[in-house]
């Protein structure tokens, strides 16, 4: 999934300090999972905004709705009524699903509530931690099942570097070594010799480095 | 301009070969460099210019590497692949070779979060294995990282890389080892060593395995200034092993820098007389260059061979 | 001007600080009319956004009154209500309505005492803290409403 986290409440009420009425739009997707925008976060920041801009005496008429998902037109269609009269929407979702409300309400000021972190899942109930580096083309068949990519510090194919300690990256004593875990588990598989291989050179034409990228499905796809 | 490189002659000679490091300052003035290369133009073979070392900024390694070369001395251009991408890297690498720089050392690098721009993006668009890997194609094969012919004057470097006997997991150290060899790596440095006892069980590995015979290994060694300094490296640098025994011998010395200097003269006396496979030394004497030719001329490695 | 009579909220666990209520009322403590008690299956169920609600809606003051550590009818109830707590004291910090208006409470059910002195210290605490600028009727309502179990 998706993991998010909420921004500051303050940077969020700068970016709507001027709006007397506005729309906050959860979303039941990634972010509910990650408890950062579902239905429950939404109703949450909504009331703390009311009560800080009464305190402010600058009152916020504040109206909740949390779509099924804010990645999907369909699910967003059923805003069209709801946004007719505020004057901000502040988005719950990931980044996709700000750009989203942004496109469909091209009269709007849309903001972000969240800052979009990472691909990945939770270990224990409220941790999560980066699996996926979103690379194109996916090469955990070649490494036990655990991504360099992104859970290596520079990424590295041919691992580990030097700085690759008790298990530990050097970047930090908390961040497992992936290459480590990589040889560790190469290794449990009697598979060590696929590591001598030279993995070569990325195609980092299929991350986002070839710009952004496009999936498409032509069987799926409804003719007009 | 003599197309092979002197350190390659040296050690493809079989001689005991010494390199230092020079590394480049952090400003535009290249007086401290040339001061650096002109007092160790004698003692050494040749001389590293890191790549701006524990990502501190710092003048280029191949502008350094220039001025070096200007001195009489051959450099050894380090390149990380912390800073570059595979562009970027070819395009200094010709130019290198070009202003007649031969030996390159391909590393991954530090990472920013150590150095003076810890919100910097890292590149590592290649990795040192196939920077190697695609170095060696360069000049065996004529071709580009992208397979595309050079066609003239594709760059001969001789090719080095590093080893770190004191990471882990530290079986799997050889192994890369030899995958850094079999990729195309001519000669290696390894990390600093103070824990002699695991260099020993490293070599033993590699000398079953036969990789000295295919390639140069240098051993890194470091002269320390003071029992702080060792304790610092012991917890603050990583991928590194200091002994406590070093840092006790450091803190009870009348004269820490004469103890600093003797402990690595007898790393390097003992290396060279007892740990087969290894085929030179490679002094780190961070901002500590001046004291390279005595370690060089005590250590009995004096004068160096001419060759070339 | 009268002085100010603070509205107060406690969400009550029923197995512990709702029965400690019972308990006062049989033991005919007098203890202080402010709070209005909301019972509670248990202390863990409260909710980030109930607590900021019953702000919205005027309350000046609120607490979530649970078993003590350990004693918990569903293990851990009390302890997922402690860090919520700790979380929404940190929001009402942010928004400038203050931390101190929220607190937890251990009151186990055989503590009648303790539920009185909770309910008399809370009142106090909020009537030096003077009235939620959202309450709109900050001023002598303690006498009409409160002061029993629910």
């Amino acid at each position: 999934m998706i993991v998010a986290q909420q921004k500051p409440i303050n940077d969020i009420a700068q970016m709507i300090n001027d709006c007397k009425k506005v729309l906050f739009v959860g979303c039941a997707g990634c972010v509910t999972v990650c408890l950062a925008g579902g239905e429950k976060e939404t109703e949450v920041m909504a009331s703390a905004m009311r009560i800080k801009r009464t305190l402010e005496n600058n009152p916020l008429e504040a109206i909740t709705y949390t779509c099924t998902r804010q990645c999907d037109p369909e699910y967003i269609a059923s805003l069209d009524n709801v946004v007719k009269d505020v004057d901000a929407i502040v988005s719950l979702a990931c980044g996709v699903g700000v750009q989203y409300l942004a496109e469909r309400f091209k009269d709007k000021w849309v903001v972000p509530a969240l800052d979009t972190k990472f691909i990945g899942g939770s270990t224990v109930h409220g941790v999560w931690e980066e699996k996926c580096g979103l690379c194109g083309e996916c090469i955990l068949h070649r490494t036990g099942g655990i991504c360099p990519i992104i859970r290596c510090s520079k990424s590295i194919l041919n691992g580990p570097c030097g700085g690759s300690q008790y298990g530990k990256c050097e970047v930090n004593k908390d961040i497992d070594c992936a290459w480590q875990l990589i040889y560790d588990r190469m290794k449990a598989l009697g598979k060590l010799d696929k590591l001598m291989e030279i993995q070569p050179p990325k195609d980092w034409s299929k991350s986002r480095d070839g710009g952004p990228r496009k999936a498409i499905r032509e069987d799926v796809m409804i003719d007009e | 301009m003599s197309n092979l490189s002197k350190l390659q002659q040296v050690l493809d000679s079989g001689q005991f070969a010494v390199t230092a490091e020079i590394g480049p300052p952090k400003h535009s003035s290249p007086e401290g460099i040339r001061h650096h290369a002109e007092m160790m133009r004698d003692y050494v073979d040749a001389t590293n210019i890191t790549d701006n070392q524990t990502a501190i900024v710092r003048m280029s390694s191949i502008a350094a590497g220039a001025h070096v070369l200007g001195c009489g001395i051959e450099p050894i251009v380090q390149m990380t692949c912390r800073d570059r991408n595979r562009i970027a890297m070819q395009s200094d690498l010709l130019g290198a070779y070009s202003l007649g720089m031969r030996n390159v050392l391909c590393l991954s690098g530090d990472h920013q979060k150590f150095g003076n721009h810890p919100m910097a993006k890292n590149v590592y668009d290649i990795d040192s294995m196939q920077l190697i890997d695609n170095l060696r194609r360069m000049r065996d094969e004529k071709m580009f990282f992208s397979g595309d012919a050079i066609k003239e004057s594709e760059p001969q470097f001789f090719i080095g890389a590093v080893a770190n006997p004191f990471a882990d997991p530290f079986e799997f150290r050889v192994d890369r080892l030899e995958k850094k060899v079999n990729a195309g790596a001519q000669f290696i440095q390894t990390q600093c060593i103070f824990d002699m006892e695991r260099f020993e069980r490293f070599m033993e590995m590699v000398r079953e395995r036969g990789i000295d015979q295919r390639v140069h290994i240098l051993a890194g060694v470091t002269p320390m200034k003071s029992w702080k300094a060792a304790s610092y490296m012991q917890n603050n640098v990583s991928g590194m092993i200091v002994p406590n025994e070093l840092v006790e011998r450091l803190k009870n010395a009348e004269d820490p820098k004469r103890e600093g200097l003797d402990i690595c003269i007898e790393q390097i006396k003992y290396i060279k007389e007892n740990v087969k496979g290894v085929h030179g030394v490679h002094i780190m004497a961070i901002a500590w260059e001046e004291v390279v030719p005595e370690i060089v001329e005590k250590s009995g490695l004096y004068p160096r061979p001419k060759v070339g | 001007m009268p002085e100010f009579e603070p509205k107060i909220v406690a969400f009550c666990c029923r197995y512990c600080a709702y029965t400690a209520a019972d308990l006062a009322g049989s033991m005919r403590l007098q203890y202080s009319p402010n709070i209005r008690v909301v019972e509670m299956p248990c202390s863990g169920t409260i909710e980030h956004g109930v607590i900021l609600n019953a702000f919205e809606k005027g309350a000046d003051g609120v607490y979530i009154a649970g078993c003590n550590l350990g004693d918990c009818h569903f293990l851990k109830g009390n302890v997922r209500a402690i860090k919520r707590v700790a979380a929404v004291k940190k929001v009402l910090d942010e928004i400038g309505l203050g931390g101190d208006r929220l607190e937890f409470f251990h009151v186990p059910a055989s503590e009648g005492t303790k539920f009185a002195k909770v309910a008399n210290d809370m009142t106090e605490r909020i009537r030096q803290l003077g009235p939620s600028p959202l309450n709109k009727s900050a001023a002598g309502n303690a006498k009409k409403e409160g002061g029993q179990t629910a």
